[in-house]
């Protein structure tokens, strides 16, 4: 598989995400700085957590504008597959790539501990290794996880089978409790908990594997 | 000329920053506190010879960065 781990001032998680794809694929990504405006022919484009440009004026904002995102939105609609785990999701929604927004979350406290999820769907290239409605536990480390959208973008989410995971008890207000979702061709996906960081037994759970190695299944 | 760009948040849209404060408020005694809103106030001088120029590029700027359309709506004052 060839993929990208595309970094923004503020990233932090691109580390733990390339040494994550790298243990599932054999194949070191690419590391890719935000100021490229061209990619190479990949497989996968892979936004990482953190906190670019500082979270300012709303997370992901600033970074939803750099030059690299209008290749990576030319690339997803050729159907590359594209992931935004955390302030990656938050980009991929403030530049259209994904529908709604994440708000702060509901009770305003920062949020850093597992959670349990359900696997909402298994049809796509980074859920096919789990099985529909599967518990599964990824750490969440966010302010502002708390998605958004209006009820016919919810209704249109869940008619057509593309909310990805949902968290099991009520975590930051989030509608329909909707923790990552799909863009209309499936190959966007957008996630807040971390799957990067429920690898390796050390990590406290390895309950993200199967994403990569759904990945690495589909895309080589 | 100098522009002035009141961002906030869509009619609908919950916003637990103005839920806390209004919480806050109460509890410091001003039981009647109701419908709290917050904006967020952007000032620039955007360099346009005109009204018009300055308004046009101050609504491509709110289109393009300042807001986001999702949940958020905007005014614009020019000095």
């Amino acid at each position: 598989m060839r993929a990208a781990i595309i970094t923004f001032p503020g990233s932090n998680r691109e580390v733990d995400l390339a040494r994550a794809l790298e243990a599932a694929t054999g194949h070191r990504p690419l590391s890719v700085w935000h100021k490229e405006s061209e990619l190479p022919d990949l497989d996968l484009i892979a936004l990482p957590g953190g906190f670019s440009y500082g979270d300012y004026l709303r997370c992901g904002a600033v970074a939803a504008r750099s030059p690299i995102m209008t290749e990576i939105a030319r690339q997803a609609g050729r159907g590359v597959a594209v992931i935004g785990i955390c302030n990656g999701f938050q980009i991929l929604t403030e530049a259209g790539l994904l529908p709604g927004v994440l708000m702060r979350n509901k009770g305003l406290a920062f949020l850093c501990k597992p959670v349990t999820l359900e696997v909402a769907t298994r049809q796509s290239v980074f859920t096919s290794g789990y099985e529909a409605g599967q518990e599964v536990v990824f750490p969440v480390a966010h302010h502002d996880g708390n998605y958004t959208i209006d009820a016919e973008g919810q209704k249109r989410l869940e008619d057509e089978d593309r909310v990805a995971f949902r968290y099991k008890g009520e975590l930051n207000g989030s509608v329909g409790r909707i923790a990552g979702i799909l863009s209309t061709g499936r190959n966007v996906l957008g996630l807040m908990p971390h799957p990067e960081d429920a690898t390796e037994p050390l990590q406290g759970s390895i309950d993200g594997k199967p994403l990569f190695a759904s990945l690495a299944a589909a895309l080589g | 000329m100098r522009v002035k760009v009141a961002i906030g948040l869509r009619p609908g849209v919950l916003d637990p920053e103005a839920v806390a404060i209004e919480r806050s408020l109460k509890g410091l005694g001003f039981p009647d506190v109701a419908n709290v809103k917050r904006q967020k106030i952007i000032e620039l001088d955007v360099g346009a010879p005109d009204r018009e120029a300055a308004l046009t590029a101050a609504r491509a700027m709110c289109e393009k960065l300042l807001a986001n359309p999702v949940i958020e709506s905007y005014t614009i004052d020019i000095a």
